[in-house]
């Protein structure tokens, strides 16, 4: 058997194992991928630079999840609310107290770590469905949090806040589009490269020795506790910039736009995408935005069941989601080599 | 017969002056975006899917006036093209819709697209692209603002109108009431109080006991329990549908009766008085623009007959007793009037001209004496409400419209 054939293979549990080196795309793939992503948005309206951009964010937003979930193996159904806070924090510190929103991004980034941490903390006691049920609680209390009365001043209340787009800086001839596409992608190549490091260190092996068995791990010395809250952390984090990034792309944060069916979306994403593989990430994202639109398309009264339907195929088709198919193609690549 | 003869020259002067205008006439044809010689396209963005996914019929229903148009032969000879797009009442998809609309499909305008939180997120992009986002479907107050959103128009009476004349009402008729308000603690309920303060004016205290519920509560009997305690004998209820009809039941189940003022939005006989029972809901005082078509008294209005003919040809599917198909046929006529005002000249700005320059325009449905008007300082499009009671099986109107304008 060839490592990818124990990949697909291995579907018991309820997180497969994927090995760390099956987690990433071979760095000539990559580099292609980049390549289109930044000269593609030379040649398309702006338009569909802007879905670019939201494919960039909630790929970033279901890259964070994987790593909870692909690589420390917890469940969270709770990432839109640190795609709130992340959203949130960049939008309160532009409007209100005039910051770069370039500068609110890292902000974003400790204020969802730190939240995520610390929400991590109580839900180590629960594991699988349990922990999926506690982060759905939190995704469900999310949007009415945002609204209470004590925070309006600063958060809009159910009329949320309108975010002033930035212009390109230096006075690059560029469109606001443009240039948030450009300014998205590096945050983004950027987070996907630290994200693959991660997981290839010294921490990464402990979150995937976790996720493989608590007690082989702790018994061979990680320190579970402080692994798995530390996983919760990053995830919220990575999350949160990719709120921030939303926020200032979509101009606009309500309430509304974090309940739990932005949630259920990044966890569909990821599975679709295949759990623990990062590139799929983005395939995910791509599914979660442009097949709604696709099934709109198919049938406006039906648009649900449509898209229903597509997700089944998917489901039986390819279970292990876009990291089947890559790899399906990479043997096939071989054969081909072979021959 | 020599006044014959001037009349008849007077017609052939016009009729070389027009002939010798008709060349320069189709020179002046002016289009933007997503006008032409033979279609308009307008973009549309309606909650199909998702929690607000009932009033998914108003598109439905404005889709169906478009063809019924287009079947007639069209706006001044150009058919319409009606791109309605779902956006699951999600801010963020809303964004992205409205840019499909204007950058890939390239309307012309974005008509009605509904719910504040949405229209909210779009308004600022509408406004820098300079394309108007035309008769909106909230009764939020904001979008009467044409001094800093120049390319955004309301459509309906908004909230703060609404209480305001239910205010000014109790001032003159019960100027010792002790007031009890129940209210969902969202935008809506929210804007519906403060209207209510305002016109209160400084008689504010009146109000004796402010309660909200939130919409995910499966029922709201201990909150009219509560406002009972106070010895109100005035209660406003600034409820949605559901709530409305449980706090009509509740009301008569504990015996509380005070003058009950009840919001337009759950004036439907159909999804609340019907379900509440008639026999509770006798005396209420709401208000309403447009005809209730569940109400038997508009059985042989022309509107009324018009209506269902409608219906029968292009939507034979539609619920009759949904009051969103009224709200739907209503305002897709106010937008096929601006439409046809602005002849050939269908460039954006004009199209917000026209719109800003509307004059007691009655499309069928309104009740008797409620018109459009708009100017340059004025995008609310409906500001008028009729003062109605229910009695037996159907509401009665009672005293003279009333208006009263506010800005956002």
């Amino acid at each position: 058997m060839s490592a990818a054939e124990e990949v697909v293979a291995e579907g018991h549990e309820a997180v497969e194992a994927v090995p760390k080196r099956a987690m990433t795309l071979g760095t000539g793939t990559s580099l292609l991928v980049l390549a289109a992503l930044l000269i593609v948005p030379a040649f398309v309206k702006n338009f569909i630079i802007f879905q670019m951009t939201m494919l960039l964010i909630y790929g970033l937003a279901v890259l964070a999840l994987n790593i909870l979930t692909g690589g420390s193996g917890q469940f969270s159904l709770g990432q839109s609310a640190f795609y709130a806070v992340g959203a949130y924090t960049s939008a309160v510190l532009m409007e209100h107290a005039n910051i770069n929103y370039a500068l609110t991004i890292p902000i974003s980034a400790a204020v969802c770590f730190a939240f995520g941490y610390l929400f991590g903390k109580p839900a180590l006691r629960l594991s699988g469905v349990y922990l999926a049920l506690a982060t759905f609680a939190l995704a469900t209390a999310m949007p009415q949090l945002l609204k209470l009365n004590f925070l309006e001043h600063w958060t809009g209340g159910v009329q949320g806040l309108v975010v002033t787009k930035p212009d390109a800086p230096f006075g690059l001839p560029m469109s606001q589009d443009m240039w948030l596409y450009y300014f998205t992608l590096v945050v983004t190549v950027a987070i996907y490269i630290f994200s693959v490091n991660l997981l290839r260190s010294r921490s990464g092996r402990a979150f995937m020795a976790i996720r493989d068995n608590e007690i082989a791990a702790s018994s061979m010395g990680v320190n579970v506790a402080l692994y798995k809250t530390l996983a919760f952390g990053v995830s919220a984090g990575i999350t949160g910039v990719a709120g921030s990034l939303g926020a200032i792309a979509v101009q606009f944060v309500a309430p509304d736009s974090y309940t739990i069916t932005l949630a259920i979306s990044l966890f569909l994403g990821m599975v679709v995408g295949g759990v623990g593989w990062l590139p799929g990430s983005f395939v995910g994202a791509a599914f979660i935005i442009f097949v709604p639109n696709m099934a709109e398309s198919i049938s406006k009264g039906l648009s649900g069941a449509v898209f229903g339907v597509l997700l089944f195929l998917v489901i039986y088709l390819v279970p292990h989601g876009a990291r089947q198919i890559a790899i399906l193609g990479q043997q096939f690549v071989g054969k081909l080599r072979k021959n | 017969m020599p006044a014959m003869h001037v009349r008849l020259g007077a017609l052939s002067a016009a009729l070389v002056l027009a002939a010798a205008l008709s060349t320069t006439a189709s020179a002046q044809k002016k289009y933007d975006t997503g006008a032409s010689d033979t279609e308009i396209k307008i973009g549309n963005i309606m909650p199909y899917s998702g929690p607000a996914s009932a009033y998914g019929v108003i598109g439905k229903t404005e889709e169906a006036y478009f063809r019924k148009i287009n079947a007639e032969g069209g706006i001044n000879g150009r058919k319409i093209n009606f791109i309605s797009y779902d956006d699951a009442y999600s801010p963020p998809k809303t964004v992205e819709q409205a840019r499909k609309l204007v950058e890939s499909d390239e309307v012309l305008l974005i008509f009605q697209s509904l719910g504040t939180p949405p229209n909210s997120a779009i308004q600022k992009y509408m406004n820098s692209k300079k394309v108007p986002q035309l008769f909106v479907a909230t009764g939020a107050t904001k979008w009467n603002d044409p001094r800093n959103f120049p390319w955004t128009m309301g459509w309906q009476p908004n909230y703060q109108i609404e209480s305001i004349i239910y205010a000014k009402y109790i001032l003159k008729n019960h100027p010792n009431a002790k007031i009890a308000v129940l209210y969902q603690n969202d935008d809506y309920g929210k804007d519906y109080l403060k209207g209510f303060k305002d016109g209160l004016g400084a008689k504010t205290s009146m109000i004796v006991v402010e309660e909200s519920y939130e919409v995910s509560e499966p029922t709201i009997d201990s909150h009219i329990v509560k406002l009972k305690a106070t010895g109100a004998d005035v209660f406003f209820n600034i409820t949605t549908p559901k709530f409305a009809a449980q706090a009509i039941k509740k009301n008569a189940e504990i015996g509380w009766k005070p003058l009950h003022f009840l919001n337009n939005v759950s004036a439907s006989i159909g999804s609340v008085i019907k379900p509440a029972g008639f026999e509770n809901a006798q005396d209420i005082i709401s208000s309403q623009y447009f005809m209730d078509p569940t109400d038997a008294q508009w059985k042989d209005d022309k509107a009324m007959i018009g209506w269902n003919e409608f219906l029968d040809k292009y939507y034979p599917e539609a619920n009759r007793a949904d009051a969103s198909v009224m709200y739907g046929y209503v305002v897709a006529q106010g937008l096929a009037h601006v439409l046809k005002s602005c002849g050939d000249n269908l460039t954006r700005e004009n199209v917000m001209k026209q719109a800003a320059n509307i004059k007691d325009y009655e499309p069928a449905g309104l009740l008797p004496g409620i018109k459009v008007n708009t100017s340059a300082t004025d995008f609310a499009p409906l500001s008028q409400l009729q003062l109605i009671r229910f009695k037996g099986e159907h509401w009665e109107r009672f005293g003279e419209v009333l208006s009263g304008d506010v800005g956002g």
